[in-house]
């Protein structure tokens, strides 16, 4: 190795003080904003008056890391990153890459249609509930809803953050209709898909003509006015405190109990919980599938194409003779129509629903997905569903961390500081989301993904 | 039927407004079935807004725009029709539309009307098939039930998209784009992107065709290859074709009539040869007044 | 006719908090075309700083005199607020310019969940009650048994508003800063051109931002005693509601629109009925954008083809 020249050497000098005179800024920064709410906690006390505690301890400590991690990233990863930049980028398709991009669709189909097996094999009937249910359903409703919105926001370019009312009319559909007519579920759910799209087209007529970050606020309003109204019509709904005692879902008019003529005693096994369960995740699995299949079908039909066509110029499109307003009114209805299937399916599981699942934060989180996965790219929203809903659902398992930072150390907490700390994370770091990119419809010889420059951005 | 040279589209005393401004004032001229038909001026002359108002994007403060369906014999319907209040009237011989009525979508959905804009609007992140079949939207959406014979995936659909498909490729080959088929519109370089508009708006299937500003940005190549094309259009289709354009070279090889504007006003109308040497039209482009003209023209060497 | 006078210093005054955290929406909205969707959420962290320096003032340092505590608090709680909002900025918003539409949005919706849990963990989830800080009211009528009374509490409100009213309008409309700022407005690009630091100029619009909501938190706080981590999200809306309806981007048209929201607040809570108060606020944020989307105030936005 050839000796460095002088001044390479003096001016790594210079740049370790400006390190570590950038991290001592930060440091100062960061004490500074967080004095006030971590360097010092209210509490009530004994008297039910609001008393102050000092966390200097906490609050050192943080500043600490922060300071610590602006040294390391200045000393460590920056000339890394700068290095990484000046060499040439491979532009040759490497063949693992390829291999990856065949297979990795049917391998992640096939790994969700054996998941509860594996759970049922690795834990046993035991622990599969929770893997299962907590973590696999979990998931899929979020799968689901997203490329439910995926449809709006994705293909329309209509942002709508007020998604979660659908999913609200879905499940409240069921459980009112479910609990006075006694239908059952299989004839509920396409009742309440429909009753969903149908309020859709009402909620989706009056905005069409917004566009931008208006649309957006007043879906946003909508989706409020739904949650409002469902806590407050205390007759229909029973308010805050909700409905219960939903009936839940029948393997094809076989109940899942301990009976003679229960699930578990018809096919003669064992009574577990378990069956339920597993049922319900490949019920969601199925929804979620048709879900992306109707999309993927959707996206070669003319309504399709005019979806996307919308979200690259609406002033084309009726140049070309779309009527854009019904086509606005499909896509919201459409959308909708997969909130409420989804919304049915998860007041069946529940058996109990009140407007507390039905927030504005649900919305967002839903929103979150699908940007964060990539407006249109199905893979990407539920890459990004897998991420975040899953990933803050592993947060409730965390128990080791109570050996770090002592037995009241709680890591659900955390779940939501944490999602809403990722995504601006990932904005930051790949504001088009995980898969950007855009693959055409049809194609004359060959089939060649569109780079996320040019695909548009919508307008709504 | 009808004939080469009969009146396809009648404006009449067309008046548009924003607030004080007075944009288009009291315009009238006609567009003939298989013609050329130009409209020119200088910029802020109000040629945009004219083809704002024909396409249904604005609409107009005052005024009649007729457009015929079939022969000549539906003209008879016109007072008729205006007085009814529709949109539009059938006739034995076809179908007469007043635009002004309608809605920009439905001037192209039923009175076939296709345009092209001044700052190109194609589908940038769509491929320029795609953005050919997104043009062919209203014929595949009757063909695929509304969308819900579609889902299923019915036979007479795919059959719809194959002749959709065959359309695009012939349109593709037309403005020689076919090695490019499967790229983004937005790749295109920009000639290329006002020909493939041209295309687009073609595979409407309309009757009249309004280009505006064609030539706005092209190399002299580009711009000779665009009059090939639209003379091709007229030739091979019969298609009538209204355009606007800044650029009177253009203008003067390829239209079969002239209409120009000024503030609004129109100020000529005729063919190419009678247009371009009246006073008027020399004084608007000069920017002077009518009688300062031949010391202008003097002075620049006319 | 007592009801309704009643009604109407109580809306003026909640519709003075609203304005407010209105001018920061629209300021923002006004420089970077972006909801910023965390304001209400930088509104309650405010609330909450002036509540930690209001308790170290009495209980710590045993201030006694109100006025000069609650001045400092209201200093504190405008200089720590100024600066989180300013951090905000910089981590969140700044490296998403220029970039794909949707993600300053996003990105304020995670940096509004985040705000509202990192205060849930950090103070707790219950709600924070002090005792009242300012005691007493005018009656200014009283008659059939109904007296009609400004406190005077709400007389600090109306004050301290109007006081900051003038300096804030004082600061657009006569300083360098207020021309850079609408520079960027009209033209960010061109500004830059002819020397606006618009990075330094859109910084300066969030601390200022900032500031005013810390008022608003503060003269909240002092108004109603009570705080929690989820009182972002809902005056947030309605602060958002007074923007729009005022006419986003025009600042008198932020203030008046948030004290017609107090209004309309309070006058449906008497009227009406004070369970459907907040599905009043949200439809008038619906209804404004779809039949007035230009506010009071605005500029109509014409299509262009």
């Amino acid at each position: 190795m050839a000796p460095e020249p002088l001044n390479a050497v003096k001016s790594r000098g210079a740049d370790l003080t400006r390190a570590l005179r950038d991290a001592v800024l930060t440091g100062l920064l960061a004490f500074v904003l967080f004095l006030p709410l971590i360097g010092f906690q209210t509490v009530t006390n004994m008297r039910g008056d609001l008393v102050l505690n000092t966390r200097w301890g906490l609050l050192f400590s943080i500043v600490a890391v922060i300071a610590g991690a602006r040294l390391a990233y200045a000393v460590l990863l920056a000339p890394w990153l700068s290095q990484r930049k000046l060499r040439p980028v491979a532009v040759a398709p490497s063949p693992w890459r390829d291999f990856a991009g065949k297979w990795i669709i049917p391998f992640a189909i096939g790994f969700a249609i054996v998941y509860p097996f594996v759970v049922v094999g690795t834990v046993g009937f035991g622990g599969a509930v929770k893997w299962i249910d907590n973590f696999g359903i979990q998931v899929l409703i979020y799968v689901m809803l997203g490329w439910g919105l995926n449809i709006v926001v994705g293909l329309a370019g209509l942002l709508d953050l007020g998604y979660v009312a659908f999913y609200a009319v879905g499940a409240y559909s069921y459980a009112l209709l479910a609990k006075e007519f006694g239908l059952s579920f299989w004839i509920l759910l396409p009742l309440a898909g429909i009753l969903s799209s149908f309020w859709g087209i009402l909620l989706g007529f009056p905005v069409l003509r917004l566009r931008g970050d208006y649309l957006a606020i007043v879906t946003l309003a909508f989706g409020e006015i739904i949650r409002l109204v469902l806590i407050n019509w205390v007759d229909l709904t029973n308010g805050y405190a909700g409905l219960s005692g939903i009936p839940r879902p029948t393997f094809f008019g076989i109940p899942f109990n301990a009976n003679d003529d229960g699930f578990a005693a018809r096919f003669g096994l064992e009574f577990t919980p378990v069956y339920r369960t597993i049922f319900l995740y490949y019920l969601i699995l199925a929804l979620a599938f048709l879900t992306a299949f109707v999309t993927v079908r959707l996206r070669r039909l003319p309504v399709g194409r005019a979806w996307e066509a919308l979200r690259e110029d609406e002033i084309a499109c009726r140049s070309l003779g779309i009527n854009t307003t019904n086509t606005k009114l499909t896509a919201f209805a459409t959308g909708a129509m997969f909130a409420g299937f989804a919304g049915s399916f998860f007041a069946a599981r529940q058996g109990f629903i009140s407007p507390d699942s039905f927030t504005f934060l649900e919305s967002a989180s839903i929103v979150a997905i699908v940007v964060l996965g990539g407006m249109g790219s199905q893979v990407g929203v539920a890459v990004a569903a897998l991420a975040m809903v899953g990933g803050t659902e592993l947060m409730r398992d965390l128990d080791f961390l109570k050996a770090i930072f002592g037995p009241t150390f709680d890591p659900t907490q955390y779940r939501m500081l944490l999602f809403g700390f990722a995504m601006v994370l990932i904005m930051v770091w790949r504001p088009r989301g995980l898969i950007s990119t855009r693959e055409p419809t049809v194609y004359l010889k060959e089939r060649k993904t569109i780079s996320a420059d040019l695909v548009g951005q919508g307008h709504g | 039927m009808a004939n080469a040279g009969d009146i396809l589209l009648r404006v009449e005393h067309l008046t548009m407004r924003f607030g004080g401004l007075v944009a288009v004032d009291d315009l009238s001229f006609e567009a003939r079935q298989g013609n050329i038909t130009a409209l020119i001026g200088p910029n802020g002359a109000g040629k945009t807004t004219v083809f704002n108002c024909i396409t249904g994007f604005y609409k107009p403060t005052e005024g009649r725009l007729g457009l015929r369906h079939g022969g000549p014999g539906v003209w008879e319907v016109l007072e008729t029709l205006t007085d009814s209040g529709r949109r539009s009237m059938r006739h034995a011989d076809g179908a007469l539309y007043l635009l002004e009525r309608m809605p920009d979508f439905l001037v192209t959905q039923q009175a076939r009307v296709a345009r092209t804009f001044q700052n190109i609007r194609l589908f940038p992140g769509m491929t320029v098939l795609e953005n050919l079949m997104v043009a062919q939207h209203n014929r595949l959406m009757l063909a695929s039930g509304y969308t819900l014979l579609g889902v299923f995936g019915v036979p007479s659909y795919a059959a719809a998209e194959r002749a959709a498909i065959e359309q695009a490729r012939v349109w593709i080959e037309r403005v020689g784009l076919t090695a490019r088929a499967d790229d983004p519109a937005g790749d295109l370089p920009y000639g290329a992107q006002r020909r493939l508009e041209i295309a687009r708006a073609m595979c409407t299937d309309p009757v009249l065709l309004c280009l505006d500003e064609p030539a706005a940005g092209l190399n002299p190549r580009e711009s000779a290859e665009l009059n090939e094309l639209l003379l091709t259009i007229r030739n091979d289709y019969g298609m009538s074709i209204l355009l606007i354009e800044h650029d009177m070279s253009v203008v003067m090889e390829i239209s079969d009539h002239v209409i120009v504007l000024d503030y609004g006003v129109k100020i000529a109308d005729g063919k190419p040869d009678e247009v371009r040497n009246d006073d008027k039209v020399i004084a608007a482009y000069l920017g002077v007044a009518d009688d300062e003209v031949a010391e202008v023209e003097a002075e620049v060497g006319l | 006719m007592e009801v309704f006078l009643q009604q109407l210093i109580n809306g003026i005054t909640l519709g003075s908090i609203y304005g407010l955290i209105a001018i920061g929406y629209t300021m923002v909205f006004g420089i970077i075309g972006m909801v910023n969707f965390a304001h209400g959420d930088v509104f309650m962290v405010s609330a909450f700083i002036a509540l930690i320096a209001f308790l170290i003032l009495t209980s710590w340092l045993g201030m006694t005199s109100i006025a000069l505590a609650l001045l400092i608090v209201l200093v504190v709680a405008m200089v720590f607020t100024a600066i989180v909002n300013w951090m905000i900025e910089r981590l969140a918003y700044r490296p998403l310019r220029g970039s794909f539409r949707l993600a300053p949005l996003i990105s304020a919706i995670g940096m509004s969940i985040f705000l509202m849990n990192f205060v849930q963990v950090s103070q707790g989830p219950r709600n924070k009650s002090i005792p009242p800080m300012i005691q007493g009211d005018f009656v200014l009528l009283d008659r059939n048994n109904f007296a009609v009374t400004l406190s005077f509490k709400q007389l600090v409100i109306w004050g301290v508003t109007a006081v900051l009213l003038v300096a804030f309008w004082y600061l657009v409309a006569k300083t360098r800063l207020g021309r850079a700022q609408r520079a960027c407005e009209q033209d960010r690009k061109m500004a830059a051109l002819v020397g606006v630091d618009v990075d330094r100029t859109i910084s300066m619009t969030f601390v200022i931002a900032a500031m005013l909501a810390a008022v608003a938190g503060t003269m909240y706080l002092m108004y109603y005693g009570v705080v929690s981590f989820a009182d972002g999200f809902v005056p947030g809306v309605k602060a958002f509601t007074a923007a729009v309806l005022g006419g986003i981007g025009s600042l008198p048209g932020a203030v008046i629109g948030g004290i017609l929201i107090g209004l309309i607040e309070t006058m449906w809570s008497a009227y009406f009925s004070i369970d459907y108060k907040d599905v009043a606020a949200f439809s008038v944020l619906a209804i404004t954008l779809i039949f007035l989307p230009q506010g009071l105030f605005g500029r109509p936005d014409v299509e262009k083809v």
